[in-house]
């Protein structure tokens, strides 16, 4: 990169932080709630420019998903649920949570003067166990995106943890909201002889093509940026989506509460049972050479390098496939029940609207 | 002749860049939430265009330019759809515009409901003025 790309880089950074630090301080100063959920959302397109600018594509297609979209949705239910009116403003009670925020602020500063410089190739993240990510990932995975090489496969079971963590969230979320609503829905006004015409015929349109998104985001894993996380948020917008505009009634008879919620188990399930067939073949959890019974194995052409057992990776491809799979269906199904909570929640309000 | 596309492309996404930042700029000063919906909507549209223009113009016959096209379609479709919603909303929730002939026609209409339309509009102006 050329002298100036770099300066108009900092520049770049400099301002998308700027701006970070105005949102910040904006949600910090206003009282309505409603101003602070959308400037929070404001704050997370903000932050999904700034890891564009920082080539991590696909860290800013969950945080615009999920920080922009999905989350605000989710907490403007949350204060139709509460009702809450403007905060009270008492200084006496901001000392103490001021004090501990500049304290926690100073020592995050502090560390960052400890950081290693961005794209230092001598530290410690680039020259022990990354770089042999890079040097080995076209020879023992052979998947050209080293990220989901080192996501899905060399660290397959931190990915499986994950993935039991959102699950857990979504599980957490459905105990104390419910899965979704019962009972008493609100009829979703009729399509016709409203507002809304434009935006049902606009949602109509956009619906499949988010979905279609999705697919493409997921099935590009291999190659570019993307994968089952990014993936699953995408494709849970679509029938956010479509509560949104089309009523909850519709979408739950579309997909059913209980649909969603066995998705969300059949992602975690595929996932380990991935690893489980991995250990039944004879290899370690989750250690994709072995995801095919030796029978199957020997049947498979070996390819042009065929001279070391595995070179063919298929395994590593169809195991990264699976679990790619499982990501997919547990966070996408997982966004939904926790969207079914929250709004199944406020549709039994009565009076509540949404 | 590649230098010139490059120097069109880049003066089309900097006009884009200002175009939106007018918009900005109407979004704060214009009196009330329906031309304020409209300054912003307008010139965010207008402004993307430009941007992908001159971004396609830079990049040439390539598959990036047909990725920009599709980008273009999004917010075709989104932008003046959102606008649109806005307004329904607040026209919903009893928003009176201050200015257009609706708002004549009104105050011509019922001449005794004018100080309830003034009151209404003092409200307008608490929420929507910027903080």
């Amino acid at each position: 990169m050329s002298e100036i790309a770099l300066q108009v880089n900092f520049g770049l950074n400099i301002a998308l932080l700027l701006m970070l630090v105005a949102i910040g301080l904006a949600i910090a100063r206003t009282r309505s709630l409603l101003a602070a959920i959308l400037l929070m959302g404001m704050y997370s397109l903000a932050s999904a420019v700034w890891l564009i600018v920082m080539d991590a594509a696909d860290v800013a297609f969950t945080e615009a998903v999920v920080g922009a979209g999905i989350s605000t949705v989710v907490l403007l239910g949350a204060i139709l649920l509460v009702r809450a009116g403007p905060v009270r403003h008492n200084w006496r009670m901001t000392i103490a949570p001021a004090v501990l925020v500049l304290g926690v602020g100073g020592l995050l500063v502090y560390a960052v003067t400890g950081l290693p410089e961005f794209g230092d190739p001598a530290s410690p993240t680039n020259a022990h166990v990354g770089r042999s990510y890079l040097i080995q990932t076209s020879d023992e995975i052979g998947v050209p995106n080293v990220v989901t090489a080192v996501l899905a496969s060399y660290r397959g079971f931190d990915t499986l943890g994950e993935t039991v963590v959102v699950f857990a969230a979504g599980i957490g979320v459905a105990l104390m909201l419910g899965f979704g609503p019962r009972s008493n829905l609100p009829r979703a006004p009729a399509a016709t002889g409203d507002h809304h015409v434009v935006l049902r015929v606009t949602a109509k349109l956009l619906i499949p093509l988010i979905a279609l998104f999705a697919f493409y985001v997921q099935f590009h894993g291999d190659l570019g940026a993307g994968g089952g996380f990014q993936a699953g948020v995408i494709l849970a917008v679509a029938p956010i989506l479509h509560a949104l505009v089309f009523g909850l009634r519709g979408t739950i008879a579309a997909l059913p509460v209980r649909a969603v919620r066995s998705v969300a188990t059949m992602g975690v399930l595929l996932y380990s049972g991935v690893g489980v067939v991995c250990m039944i073949n004879g290899g370690g959890f989750l250690d994709y050479d072995y995801l095919f019974p030796p029978s199957v194995e020997a049947m498979i052409p070996p390819g042009l390098m065929g001279e070391p057992y595995h070179a063919h990776h298929w395994g590593q491809h169809f195991g990264i496939f699976f679990i790619e799979l499982g990501v997919l269906l547990t966070v996408a199904a997982t966004m939904v029940t926790i969207f079914y909570g929250f709004a199944g929640r406020a549709a039994e309000e009565p009076g509540a609207s949404t | 002749m590649v230098d010139a596309l490059h120097l069109v492309g880049g003066g089309l996404v900097v006009a884009g860049a200002l175009l939106t930042l007018l918009g900005g700029v109407g979004v704060l000063r214009f009196p009330d939430v329906y031309t304020r919906i409209h300054a912003a909507s307008l010139t965010d549209t207008g402004g993307a265009t430009l941007v992908l223009l001159g971004l396609a113009l830079i990049s040439g016959l390539t598959l990036e330019t047909l990725k920009l096209g599709l980008v273009w379609v999004f917010v075709m479709l989104t932008t003046p759809a959102a606008a649109n919603a806005l307004a329904n909303a607040a026209f919903s929730a009893g928003h009176t515009p201050r200015i257009g002939a609706f708002q004549i026609m009104k105050s011509l209409a019922a001449g005794e409901a004018r100080s309830d339309t003034q009151r209404r509009e003092t409200s307008d102006d608490d929420k929507s003025s910027p903080p």
